[in-house]
């Protein structure tokens, strides 16, 4: 494989990784933020 | 705090939210620091294109090194006010810390096989940042086998401060003792980013621009989470000793 080929994809992991943590963070905020507001 | 948190709740619904606007951005800007470390900094002369794990590898061990750092804050101002806020800042930022400081670790990792032809070596540099991760590992799991006790939060709060110091010898370790790891490029007394070329320099900034964003939605966001859970509890409790009757908290407390 091509060094730079890699050097993409380790780096397309990292950020896709740490994407889908904030964007699993803000499904799971609102959903707590949901259920506060429904059990007030 | 159930007020403030139902208020939030109240935002979130009517669909405006910062953080969302903040994950977007940082995301584009992930996407530019992607392009220049890639395609846009130049090939470096020794190393070749394993050089260019530095871009992922020197932003994650900074916004590790910020989210230390506000855990120190934080920690300090938990032990000073005893304020339950202050506390929920510093499990939010030693999370994210460990993610960070994980990411630049396992690139470091990556970068060293290529460069010296282990995956690991107990160098001062290697050794002081696997502490720094240790200390940090090691207080999240006193928050989850402690509970949410007044006494873990102390404990949390005295290994936030206690890591933080390990820092400032992470960044003379280099100096200090011989060390593998390369010597600052972008932090040094002659001048700041003096270690490298225009391009590698912009390139490095723009990834760290768009890790130090990120790190600011994750925060933002977890120490939101956090503040709502802690409300949710509260509002649970209350409607059970409700349920329970007047009559209940005395039967508890009589036995």
């Amino acid at each position: 494989m091509n060094p730079l080929t890699a050097m993409f994809i380790g780096f397309a992991i990292v950020w896709g990784g740490l994407f889908l943590y904030v964007l699993r963070l803000h499904r799971l905020g609102r959903e707590i933020e949901r259920k506060l507001g429904r059990e007030a | 705090m159930a007020a403030t948190a139902t208020g939030r709740a109240t935002a979130a619904s009517r669909g405006f939210d910062w953080r969302e606007v903040l994950i977007w951005i940082g995301a584009a800007l992930g996407f530019s620091g992607l392009y220049m470390a890639i395609l846009f900094a130049p090939e470096e002369a020794t190393m070749s294109h394993a050089q260019r794990i530095f871009y992922v590898h020197v932003p994650a061990a900074w916004v590790g090194f910020l989210a230390f750092g506000v855990v120190f804050l934080s920690s300090v101002a938990f032990l000073w006010t005893r304020q339950r806020r202050f506390d929920l800042a510093a499990h939010a930022s030693t999370e994210i810390g460990v993610v960070f400081t994980t990411v630049a670790i396992a690139s470091g990792a990556v970068w060293g096989k290529s460069a010296w032809g282990t995956w690991w070596t107990w160098d001062p540099r290697l050794t002081t940042t696997f502490m720094l991760w240790f200390i940090y590992a090691v207080s999240l799991m006193v928050r989850a086998y402690g509970g949410p006790s007044s006494q873990s939060a102390r404990f949390a709060a005295v290994l936030g401060i206690v890591g933080f110091l390990d820092i400032p010898l992470i960044h003379l370790s280099v100096l200090w003792w011989r060390s593998l790891h390369p010597l600052p490029v972008v932090v040094r007394a002659e001048g700041f980013g003096s270690g490298l070329p225009p391009e590698m320099l912009w390139a490095l900034l723009v990834n760290v621009a768009a890790f130090t964003l990120l790190y600011v939605a994750l925060f933002s966001l977890r120490r939101a989470q956090m503040t709502a859970q802690d409300a949710l509890s509260a509002q649970r409790e209350q409607q059970r000793r409700h349920t329970a009757g007047p009559g209940a908290g005395m039967r508890e407390g009589s036995r």
